[in-house]
């Protein structure tokens, strides 16, 4: 077991897998093959398999979506990538109108095989365009998949998966887990494409958790089990479908349930789960559910607006603390205070210089 | 190219087969058995046929919302077709998507779908596909004059080039967009010299002309297997009925009269018969009979698709994320 490979490294690692496995999977983007590829996810694959099945692509994301859907029916398996999910929104159509209904429209006559990788910006002032989130958007319509996994070892193994999958797959990377370095396999596995994953065990109140809002959750965790605070956080992992199964299970044990994700509160991810655990479990429930996620507005560039728009582990603390009715001591304020830690804020670590 | 007297016949017969059952699907459209929008390709079927005569069932074509005639000149299965549009469970898409959805993997028809211009780049993708994979096979996309103003045909034009793709285009240019006249629509340039500074290799010519069609077709089809790269058809022609409907739409106004029987005299079927009659190429008993051949195939395509069953409601959710995942209810 290694565990110093980096997020990025296992997205390349199960790319290079599937593409050794199999002749019928590709790799295309606007990037893929050039220096930088996709955040080091595409580093040397044009070497080992080929200009041919490792393509850069023209500026015209929903021709080309359509293009790998069309490669998919007759029998391909694109991954095609987009460095930033706001360009995906461009191929809404192809996606939404061919790739997603294509196999229940033709009673099964044929499957879309696609994965579409789209990443999540933030920092460095990506503003209102380089930073969104959509899984609510795409989990929102029948016979996507939409995963978003976290760390390291789940990138591997649920992109496998989903090259793996006849189906269409989304899968939304946060910039801001590409460094993260964890325990990764050399050896091929799978992680299923539906199931949430307990990232800490706890019994106080369950913590809910969407792509990079799980690193949040988790150092607080940490944090809060220093002061005799038990938090059980559950890194969703997936979007569509989605595993509420899990949430009610840890929900019976604790009672509270916060739900934090990347994107907007607004008839986001974090009200469809809201929702089916309060139908299915309202009676486990001790307060209602409580969801931290972006204000219903664009992203600010400044960073001095940008802090306060994206909500950190010591916001989030201060929510469990009233969910608990534990009063705020002074105690907690150094908690606070470390959680927060002194900025700047607009970067994923401090030493980190790009590319964004 | 000099086609034999029997392809001309072929031809004849699959146009006529095609306004047949296009006519009988417009008779019985008001008895509300066929529960879907129909855009019936009635004065167009020279082109449907002419380019399909120079496929092989292993070359693949891609529709769009008026796809009848496609998928019967390519070979596609007449009973699934009426079935479907019946919304029958033994339609070719089991009633899941009506005259605006057929396939027939059978013969590579590989669908038609009705958001315009959506399929063309999944074409450009079957030719993709067809490259990587060393495969001898032409890709052919059917789409109108309409289509030419989404954006993906233009980026589909600007891929398919860049990969000197085996892909055919076929612009059936009927002058209008539902009551949108092509002025209203595009300015005053012709559609073919954006696809030829492309560097794709354009051809034009009269829709309505069978033997035209087919003899450009033969040559486009040749060029591709010769790696010649892309092919752009363009053929004018003319809708007789409403965009969407088995009716007429004279009363709105939108078309003069004169436009419409001008259209109607150029008849490709009309004209085509009139050539084999006058030619002697066939007898007129030759054509009864090819008649009532193509009415009997009809009514037994009728029979079977009102008999067959509606899709089974135990079914509504085969084919979904949901079956596989075991999460109906909430």
């Amino acid at each position: 077991m290694r565990d110093d490979l980096t997020y990025s490294e296992a997205i390349r690692e199960a790319i290079d897998y599937c593409m050794s496995q199999d002749e019928s999977v590709f790799a295309i983007g606007e990037g893929v093959p050039d220096p930088k590829a996709i955040f080091g996810t595409t580093l040397g694959l044009r070497d080992k398999h080929g200009a041919e099945r490792v393509l850069d692509m023209p500026l015209s994301e929903n021709g080309m979506t359509g293009v790998c859907i069309g490669s998919a029916l007759s029998g391909m398996r694109p991954i095609l990538m987009h460095q930033r999910a706001d360009f995906a929104l461009l191929s809404i159509d192809q996606i939404i109108n061919n790739a997603a209904k294509w196999h229940y429209m033709f009673n099964g006559e044929a499957n879309t095989p696609i994965v579409i990788r789209m990443m999540v910006g933030r920092g460095w002032g990506q503003g209102p365009q380089h930073s969104n989130s959509p899984q609510a958007l795409f989990a929102h319509i029948p016979g996507l998949k939409v995963i978003m996994p976290t760390n390291p070892h789940d990138a591997k193994g649920m992109l496998i998966s989903a090259i793996e999958d006849d189906g269409p797959v989304i899968c939304i990377e946060h910039r801001w887990t590409h460094h993260l370095k964890g325990n990764v396999p050399e050896e091929p596995y799978r992680e299923p494409l539906d199931k949430a994953r307990i990232a800490r065990e706890g019994k106080d109140v369950t913590i809910a958790a969407f792509s990079y809002m799980t690193i949040e959750a988790i150092s607080l965790a940490e944090a809060f089990k220093k002061q005799g605070l038990s938090i059980e956080v559950i890194d969703m992992r997936s979007a569509s479908p989605i595993d509420h199964e899990t949430v009610i299970q840890s929900v019976r044990k604790t009672g509270h349930l916060l739900i934090l994700d990347t994107s907007w509160k607004t008839c986001g991810i974090s009200a469809e789960l809201s929702a089916r655990v309060t139908e299915k479990a309202f009676k486990y429930l001790k307060k209602p559910p409580l969801r931290i996620a972006l204000p219903d507005i664009p992203t600010p560039t400044s960073s001095s607006l940008a802090e306060d728009f994206y909500p950190t582990a010591d916001v989030i603390g201060r929510e469990i603390l009233k969910i608990l009715s534990v009063e705020i001591s002074d105690d907690w304020e150094r908690v606070f205070q470390e959680l927060r830690g002194s900025g700047p804020f607009d970067v994923p670590y401090l030493e980190f210089k790009g590319p964004f | 190219m000099l086609s034999s007297k029997n392809d001309l016949i072929n031809h004849f017969r699959s146009m006529l087969r095609i306004r047949r059952v296009e006519e009988v699907l417009a008779e019985r459209y008001p008895e509300g058995e066929m529960r879907c929008p129909m855009h019936l390709c009635i004065g167009q079927e020279a082109i449907a046929v002419g380019v399909c005569s120079a496929l092989n069932d292993f070359d693949v074509v891609f529709s769009n919302h008026r796809a009848h005639g496609h998928y019967l000149a390519k070979g596609g299965n007449l009973d699934r077709m009426i079935a479907e549009i019946y919304c029958r469970a033994t339609g070719c898409c089991g009633g899941r998507g009506g005259s605006m959805h057929l396939i027939d993997l059978d013969v590579g028809f590989k669908g038609s779908t009705p958001i315009v211009g959506g399929t063309i780049p999944l074409a450009v993708g079957a030719a993709l596909a067809a490259k990587i994979k060393g495969l001898s096979q032409v890709v052919v996309a059917f789409f109108g004059d309409g289509a030419f103003e989404e954006g993906v045909v233009h980026e589909s034009l600007n891929f398919a080039a860049l990969k000197d793709l085996p892909l055919i285009f076929v612009c059936e240019n009927n002058g209008y967009s539902v009551y949108s006249n092509l002025e209203e629509r595009q300015p005053k340039r012709l559609i073919s010299p954006i696809p030829e500074a492309h560097g794709w290799e354009v051809y034009s010519g009269d829709g309505n002309d069978v033997q035209a069609v087919a003899d450009i077709s033969h040559e486009a089809v040749s060029r591709t297997y010769k790696g010649k790269g892309p092919q752009f058809l363009e053929f004018e022609t003319y809708r007789w009925l409403e965009h969407c409907g088995p009716n007429d739409d004279d009363h709105l106004g939108y078309r003069s009269a004169q436009e419409l029987s001008t259209w109607k005299e150029k008849c490709p079927i009309l004209r085509t018969q009139k050539h084999l009659l006058d030619e002697r190429i066939i007898s007129k008993s030759e054509l009864v009979s090819i008649q009532d051949s193509i009415e009997r195939e009809i009514q037994k395509a009728f029979e079977f698709a009102q008999s067959s069953p509606a899709p089974a409601p135990e079914t509504l959710f085969h084919f979904s994320n949901l079956e596989e995942t075991k999460c109906v209810t909430t």
